[in-house]
């Protein structure tokens, strides 16, 4: 058995409060083992953002441990922390996040550069991905000129092009319209077959749905869990669900 | 499903068999569940009813076969039908007087009974959408998962409003 992808035992965060600090996350425990697709959805506010947040690196716990591909690294400094999530971790925002100044491919590559690419293995390998995410032919547009799915798949390019352990997207399709959504679910399906390890933190139910498992989060806490596309088989459920029964 | 049969048969008369494909093709995947004596059944029911007559043609190298045809108190009903308003249940009654039946007994918390349910909803959708991706790009079975998708998901909504409903409440 190889290592979880994700390990988190007791994680908490506080934040400042009155008349006690807030605590976003409160003593939750999560496994996420290899090709696992997971989603963590709640109300605005139930933590669910800041427990991403704890497992990329961008903030720090108060109490607990974190563990990516077997190593340790809730104690790691900040520098520590920029080297590791070059390549361990691809980030997916709501807001994109892209460099405005650079073009789709520009952006794709840099992750790459970064992690000590040549330039030309960069190129390629960026513009490999444009085009299986079918924005080929966008890749020497600045984001501006990007439609918000156009924008979220290159999001998407970046994220995956140093082959990262696990893919942390965080509302990844809370501002694109219904036809952008189902595109980007069409892209973690494609994504979570290829194998790669997923965890989106969502409030839209279809982008929770495609995932392997489910939790729900409140006031910090994960308060239920199940694993999707277990049990009935599609046929009879489909005739259950469509109430075809006695029809 | 018995004036979905009906208004097929207003195009031409046809056999069991053949209805029955139609359906099968316009449900697409759920097509698949249904009950083949179904179509059979609900066309003796018909006949009886007045709807429908019937008419055994033989065939040289087949038992015998029955086409059935609408009679005009039938081609009434298809009308009545193409215009009737009716749609199928959209308020979940049972399970809001569920909670509400939880929180005044004491029996179940009302919040994990929504908890509960959302998972349960999402664990169908997921089964839809593994579903629509199967389907090929514009079939008329890909039209009606996506309804049944679009109707859970507003459940889902209905039930995030009942979680934030009886937190609000607070226990007792």
């Amino acid at each position: 058995m190889s290592d979880p992808v994700i390990e988190a035992r007791g994680l908490v965060r506080r934040y400042p409060g009155e008349p006690a600090p807030v605590r976003a996350v409160d003593g939750v425990d999560l496994v996420v083992e290899p090709g696992e697709t997971v989603s963590v959805m709640g109300p605005s506010g139930c933590g669910k953002s800041t427990l991403l947040h704890l497992l990329g690196g961008l903030e720090r716990p108060d109490e607990g441990e974190i563990h990516l591909g077997g190593r340790r690294v809730d104690g790691l400094s900040e520098t520590e922390w920029a080297v590791l999530r070059r390549r361990t971790v691809g980030f997916v925002f709501q807001a994109f996040h892209l460099v405005d100044e650079l073009t789709a491919i520009e952006n794709v590559e840099l992750p790459a550069l970064l992690a000590g690419s040549s330039r030309r293995a960069a190129r390629q390998r960026a513009q490999e991905l444009l085009d299986r995410l079918e924005v080929g032919a966008r890749a020497g547009h600045l984001p501006d000129r990007l439609s918000g799915g156009e924008r979220q798949r290159v999001a998407v390019a970046r994220a995956v092009i140093n082959e990262p352990l696990v893919v942390l997207a965080d509302e990844p399709t809370g501002n694109l319209d219904s036809h952008a959504t189902g595109e980007i679910l069409g892209l973690f399906s494609d994504l979570g077959a290829a194998g790669q390890t997923l965890l989106i933190v969502t409030h839209d139910a279809r982008v929770a749905a495609t995932a392997d498992r489910l939790l729900t989060m409140r006031d910090g806490a994960i308060v239920a869990q199940t694993r999707l596309g277990e049990g009935s088989t599609p046929a009879t459920a489909l005739a259950g669900l469509l109430d075809l029964g006695g029809a | 499903m018995k004036d979905a049969i009906l208004a097929l048969l207003a195009k031409e008369p046809a056999h069991g068999y053949e209805l029955r494909g139609r359906l099968a093709a316009a449900l697409g995947p759920a097509g698949g569940a249904l009950n083949p004596g179904q179509v059979y059944v609900t066309l003796s029911r018909l006949e009886r009813s007045g709807l429908v007559r019937s008419e055994t043609v033989g065939q040289a190298s087949q038992p015998d076969k029955k086409v059935y045809e609408l009679t005009s108190a039938g081609r009434d009903q298809v009308e009545t039908w193409l215009s009737d308003l009716s749609w199928s249940k959209v308020a979940p009654v049972e399970f809001h007087l569920k909670l509400v039946a939880a929180a005044l007994t004491r029996l179940a918390d009302p919040v994990s009974l929504v908890d509960a349910q959302r998972l349960e909803l999402l664990r169908q959708l997921h089964e839809l959408q593994e579903l629509a991706q199967a389907e090929p790009a514009g079939s008329e079975g890909g039209l009606l998962i996506e309804g049944a998708a679009l109707r859970l998901q507003a459940d889902i909504r209905w039930l995030e409003a009942c979680e934030q409903w009886w937190l609000d409440r607070g226990p007792g």
